[in-house]
């Protein structure tokens, strides 16, 4: 594995609460991830695994608590930190190419050379010879692609992958289990929500488990990997 | 600082989207025209009686046009949940606002120039010698009710009815530029037309205000 | 519980004292009579109605500030109390017009201006009642709220400039306008018992609030469960 290009990025959530009216999506959630961890995130559907995702993208505002990134090589927060996020939404334009899309996304965030990054990940996506397509005409598989490549566009250190599998036949698993890998094996620090044991989810470094919004099993305080992932009431 | 680059960016997208389809531009031009058809039935055309009603019934098909007009803009930024990728990608959110009222202002301009000239055929104004400040008035008046607008829009968008209430909270925020513009209007198709300056200035401080709010408080309105 | 129920006798009080002076104390007006009576209220009412709204607008501001909840309860209570007060005033104004000019409703620039105030504020509680989410609800009425209160001052202002060129009966002399002494007294001390009444009821209307609210947490816990 080489030594990656950018110091790796680790976060800290301390005492999360997310509350929706009078419920409470997550409650009390602590965490601290270290630089290049690559860790899946199970739980059953409303276990708050989505909300914990977009707050780390900081799209969602906790009602109490804090998060903060650091580089590994400076102390002290880095609030530059932006990660790439995936979520089950594409999040692009169906009436704008996939060439049209990426583009746009660069130039917001002052990618340099923007043209080029974007012909680099097209073809590192695979879909070169449909940048000229409009993404409405896309499969689900195709436009999956897009969505990554959209979220790798600032080559970002940190990556927040929500549900990620959803909806891609064997072989587009087969080819996000390799993406993964590489960006894992490159020191990306990586959160993945999951359902349940796959080619990705063996990729991971690190499992957590989450119910009803707290986190109740962790790898890395003496858990099983299976026991998390296949959800065995305890 | 990028939040004008940011801006501009994004004003090329929302022009590259409209121009492709149309489907704003054309829907809305279509409907000022039936508005405008109608009101005609109400009453007598002849050249005082138009004088006196028309400017106010032009600005009213142009609000409620623009009431309409103005919904998908933050509506079809939940398809796709593309909102939420602009809001990772922008360094300032005021951006994503900036150019959507850019936006919005350039397709009222457009389809209020468009439809002028049947305007002025059929309810009989004198249109031509006026013709400049008939712009500048448009201008000021689409900038203030797109700034005003796409704020609304974006908290009719996450609201259920949306297609009701974003007329319900336009309206009545907009009745001054309502007021201001129907005034210098009527003044410029006067038979001695004459430039209200009071109206114009008018109408630059609503832009200037509700663009300062918009500025202030435009980020918490994209929370979740 | 007995506290309120004495404030209330209070405010009760003063507002009666205010209608008894409004009808008792203050002399007869010259040309309109028995009839101009009803500008003590009316008028009173409007300045109440007006205070109330600038609680909201205050209220709205710390709740984007603050979020916490009990602000986004007093935005509520203020907007719904201005509302009932400003909606007495729009019914006063053509009870008096009739008598005097014939007719109900007259556009005359206060009186337009405070019917689009009613408008604005009717959209704010619309627009609650379309947002179910109690925080979104909360943080989305308030921004419409600063944005509605920021626009007052401009819509009293366009319409005035220009509407007053129309030929319109103005509907009451403005308060203190060449008013005789006891007038005034009387005006003052109307407006003084309507505020003491607007007080009460936002007062309660916020408790009510903050009751709902509890109810509709316990509420959403058990639909949960």
């Amino acid at each position: 594995m080489t030594p990656p290009a950018f110091s790796p990025v680790g976060l800290r959530l301390e005492n999360i609460d997310k509350r929706y009216g009078g419920l409470l999506a997550l409650r009390g959630v602590s965490l601290v991830i270290a630089p290049g961890e690559c860790v899946v995130f199970a739980g059953r559907n409303g276990s708050g695994k989505t909300t914990l995702l977009r707050i780390a993208a900081r799209l969602v505002r906790p009602s109490r608590g804090t998060l903060s990134f650091s580089r590994e090589s400076q102390a002290g927060e880095d609030h530059a930190i932006r990660p790439g996020f995936v979520a089950h939404a594409t999040m692009v334009y169906d009436e704008l190419t996939a060439e049209e899309n990426l583009l746009l996304f660069a130039r917001l965030q002052e990618v340099a050379q923007p043209e080029r990054r974007v012909d680099t990940l097209l073809n590192e996506v695979g879909l070169s010879d449909r940048r000229g397509s409009l993404v409405r005409t896309f499969s689900r598989g195709m436009r999956q692609r897009v969505a990554i490549a959209r979220a790798l566009l600032h080559e970002p250190s940190v990556l927040l992958l929500d549900e990620p599998a959803t909806g891609l036949d064997p072989q587009g698993v087969a080819w996000l289990a390799e993406e993964i890998r590489r960006l894992r094996d490159s020191g990306r620090t990586m959160l993945m929500s999951l359902h349940g044991e796959s080619e990705i989810s063996s990729l991971g470094t690190r499992a957590i488990r989450l119910d009803s919004g707290s986190i109740t099993a962790d790898t890395r305080t003496g858990a099983t990997f299976r026991s998390i992932l296949t959800f065995a009431d305890a | 600082m990028s939040l004008l680059p940011n801006a501009a960016v994004l004003l090329g997208k929302e022009l590259r989207t409209e121009f492709r389809s149309r489907e704003l531009l054309t829907t809305t031009i279509v409907f000022i025209l039936i508005v405008i058809v109608l009101f005609s039935f109400t009453f007598d055309p002849t050249s005082d009686e138009s004088r006196r009603f028309a400017p106010g019934l032009l600005w009213l098909a142009f609000l409620f046009a623009s009431s309409l007009m103005l919904q998908p803009c933050f509506l079809r930024e939940q398809h796709n949940d593309t909102l939420s990728a602009l809001r990772l990608s922008v360094r300032d959110p005021f951006a994503i606002f900036l150019a959507k009222l850019a936006a919005n202002t350039l397709f009222l301009l457009l389809t209020e120039l468009l439809l002028l000239p049947l305007f002025a055929v059929m309810y009989n104004v004198p249109v031509i010698p006026v013709l400049q400040w008939l712009v500048l008035v448009f201008f000021l008046a689409s900038l203030g009710i797109s700034i005003a607008g796409t704020a609304l829009s974006a908290i009719s968008a996450q609201a259920r009815m949306r297609e009701l209430l974003l007329p319900l909270l336009m309206l009545p925020l907009l009745t001054p530029i309502l007021v201001a513009s129907t005034e210098v209007t009527k003044s410029l198709f006067d038979r001695t037309p004459y430039v209200q300056w009071k109206g114009i200035g008018f109408l630059a401080v609503f832009d200037l205000v509700f663009l300062t709010a918009l500025w202030l408080f435009g980020e918490y309105l994209l929370e979740e | 519980m007995w506290k309120r129920a004495v404030i209330g006798a209070v405010v009760l009080f003063l507002v009666g004292a205010a209608a008894y002076a409004s009808f008792f104390i203050a002399p007869e007006e010259k040309t309109m009579h028995v009839l101009q009576r009803i500008f003590y209220f009316h008028a009173a009412a409007a300045w109440a109605g007006m205070t109330a709204f600038f609680v909201c607008f205050v209220a709205n501001l710390v709740y984007v500030w603050r979020r916490e909840e009990r602000w986004d309860a007093l935005g509520i209570s203020s907007a719904e109390v201005g509302l009932a007060f400003i909606t007495v005033v729009l019914i006063t104004g053509p009870i008096w017009a009739k008598p005097a000019w014939g007719i109900y409703w007259t556009w005359d620039a206060r009186l337009t201006s405070t019917f689009v105030l009613w408008l604005l504020y009717i959209s704010y509680l619309l627009l609650r009642t379309l947002i179910e989410e109690p925080d979104r609800r909360a943080l989305l009425s308030a921004l419409f709220g600063i944005f509605a209160f920021i626009d007052v001052p401009i819509v009293f202002g366009a319409i005035r400039w220009w509407r007053t060129q129309h030929p319109a009966p103005v509907i009451m002399g403005g308060p203190g306008s060449g008013l005789d002494p006891t007038m005034n007294k009387v005006f003052f001390f109307s407006v003084l018992a309507m505020h003491a009444l607007m007080v009460f009821l936002i007062a309660e209307r916020y408790r009510l609030e903050k009751l709902r609210s509890d109810f509709e947490v316990v509420r959403r816990e058990a639909e949960a469960i």
